[in-house]
């Protein structure tokens, strides 16, 4: 997290009431810590979005009680639910208007691969086909409790992100993409089906 | 938001005149489906006059999770925790629906404390979310925050009945064909009469909060009104139809379950518009609670399931069943064919929030683009359910 700074001249400066700290690692807690989640539910699991943002889980303990409605304020995606094809291509536009740097939790098993619908012909099969995905949670719906350990997942990763270097952000890149073709509506499916350069789907081996 | 000016050639000029600029144009607006008061995904495209709506569209379809298909493919029991899924915060009188017409279907009885159970649960089932709409129809009215945080600290003890009984906090998954899944102990009996025993305070607390606030009044009387002519002609049900002043409750017209050994009112409105229809909601909450308390004295003990119901390769005879229960948001029914085989051959769920969704223009037209979100709110719909 902070490296150039000896662990032990830090202590003992502390001690002397004079805190040291760089750059990276105060931006990284600024931001980690008012992490701004677009208000956006899509199905059963945004009620448990809201149920964790309310009076007995309270979000607002980790700093994301500001939902946002408009895109081109927020900083976290929650994928709160199925996506249906019909749906699909409104959250890639949503999430382009998004500004960078910009993270997505894809919680409940629909957001993750279709979940119980997945058999359905309207359903899409998982949003990282088509936007790449920070955290998933599990379940059908995730607990409020999974929400927040799924938050706490995203804080810690941005807390380890680099401003510089060869391992830098990615948002950092000039040449990394911030935005991703919005699928359309074919003959018969979403055109394309996924976005290979996103969707990176696990190797199967048959032994 | 995306929006696009047209003349108003083509619609009929208002009698109203604006006294605007934008007199005889519309602006077309597209609200939805991401938007913080649609409670879903549900979209709207509006013809605006100034703030006036002229024209109300809705599209629908965004969140279309094939329900009825699956259920065709899915055995009978293999349906039940879809039903969970569609309108997803009574997922209590959603089971019951659906078990009620699998056991119109297949005759089947059910024991007495089976049915006392599920008039319980679907009581607090009614209770958790009639609560829940008031604290985002008031959401909706730029209440911010607060009466939705009371809101959900009540719902979460109802949850948590539901959680220690069923294992799932919103997804239950409790009732069977013949009877419910596992057995209220006299702990959880005694913990549910508890809450049941102090909800009305919090229903009069958060009475006192709205019915005289000048704002909820000046945001809901004269606001959408829904005449009762054109609610029995649209097939509306439920509190809604109740607000325009006629006495239709399927609990008492058919009398399913033992609600016919329950004595309890149904509560009625006046002029149908968006404060009764509030008002509607917080008087049958109290009429719940009325409910709950005499279920819980006169619960007997005994079998909770018909041993009789086979669990593995359950084939109802060939035939065909309608089933339907008042659901905290109205009649909701579940139409069944069964050709003898493991699924059903049709499977069609009758579904209260989209039929009551149909008088939406109705409803809007002449009010404000604002109000067009308070009367949403208080039609009540979950888009899970509207789609399926």
């Amino acid at each position: 997290m902070s490296e150039g700074i000896d662990e032990g001249l830090r202590s003992k400066l502390q001690q002397q009431g004079v805190w040291v700290t760089s750059v990276q690692e105060l931006y990284n807690w600024g931001r980690k810590n008012s992490i701004w989640p677009l208000q956006f539910g899509l199905a059963c699991c945004a009620i448990e979005m809201i149920a964790t943002a309310a009076s007995r889980y309270d979000i607002a303990r980790f700093g994301g009680e500001v939902f946002r409605p408009s895109p081109r304020q927020a900083d976290l995606m929650i994928v709160a639910g199925t996506v249906t094809k019909k749906m699909a291509p409104q959250i890639v536009r949503l999430y382009n208007q998004m500004a960078d740097p910009k993270y997505v939790i894809a919680m409940g098993a629909c957001a993750i691969s279709g979940g119980p619908f997945k058999q359905g012909y309207n359903v899409l099969k998982g949003i990282d086909r088509y936007i790449p995905v920070d955290v998933y949670i599990p379940g059908c719906p995730p607990r409020p409790e999974a929400l927040l350990h799924a938050f706490m997942e995203l804080q810690s990763k941005i807390d380890e992100q680099k401003l510089s270097g060869a391992n830098k952000a990615a948002h950092l890149e000039p040449e990394e993409p911030s935005e991703f073709p919005v699928p359309e509506f074919g003959k018969h499916d979403l055109e394309p089906p996924a976005n290979p350069n996103v969707f990176r789907p696990p190797a199967i081996e048959r032994a | 938001m995306t929006a696009t000016v047209q003349t108003l050639e083509a619609m009929e000029r208002p009698p109203v005149s604006m006294g605007s600029r934008l007199e005889g144009e519309l602006l077309e607006v597209s609200m939805g489906p991401q938007h913080p008061s649609t409670h879903g995904v549900f979209r709207m495209n509006v013809a605006l006059e100034g703030e006036i709506v002229r024209k109300l569209k809705p599209v629908f379809g965004y969140l279309h999770r094939n329900h009825e298909k699956i259920g065709e493919n899915a055995s009978y029991l293999g349906s039940m925790p879809y039903t969970d899924r569609l309108d997803y915060f009574c997922s209590m009188t959603n089971n019951w629906a659906y078990a009620l017409s699998v056991e119109k279907l297949a005759g089947i009885e059910v024991p007495e404390r089976a049915e006392y159970l599920r008039v319980i649960l679907a009581e607090l089932t009614r209770l958790q979310n009639h609560v829940s709409l008031l604290g985002f129809l008031l959401n909706d009215m730029g209440a911010w925050g607060t009466p939705l945080m009371y809101a959900f600290r009540d719902r979460e003890k109802i949850l948590d009945l539901f959680e220690s009984l069923s294992g799932s906090r919103m997804m239950c998954d409790y009732m069977r064909f013949g009877g419910c899944r596992v057995d209220a102990s006299p702990e959880w009996l005694a913990r549910a009469k508890k809450i049941a025993d102090i909800f009305p305070r919090f229903v009069d607390e958060l009475e006192q909060l709205i019915v005289g606030n000048e704002v909820v009044i000046a945001r809901t009387q004269n606001v959408g009104k829904l005449s009762s002519e054109l609610a029995v002609s649209a097939g509306i049900t439920g509190p809604m139809l109740r607000a325009c002043g006629v006495n239709y409750d399927v609990r008492k017209v058919d009398g399913y379950g033992f609600y016919p050994r329950f004595k309890f009112r149904i509560p009625l409105g006046e002029h149908g518009d968006t404060y009764d229809r509030l008002m509607m909601r917080i008087l049958e909450m109290h009429e719940s609670v009325v409910i709950l308390k005499q279920a819980f004295e006169q619960i007997p003990p005994g079998p909770i399931i018909n041993p009789k119901v086979k669990i593995r390769a359950f084939r109802p005879p060939i035939g065909e069943a309608y089933g339907r229960i008042e659901g905290p948001k109205g009649e909701l029914g579940f139409y069944l064919i069964s050709d003898g085989g493991p699924n059903p051959y049709r499977y069609r769920v009758r579904p209260p929030s989209f039929i009551n969704l149909t008088v939406l223009e109705d409803l809007c037209l002449g009010h404000t683009v604002a109000d067009v979100m308070v009367i949403l709110g208080s039609v009540d719909i979950v888009m899970g359910e509207v789609d399926r």
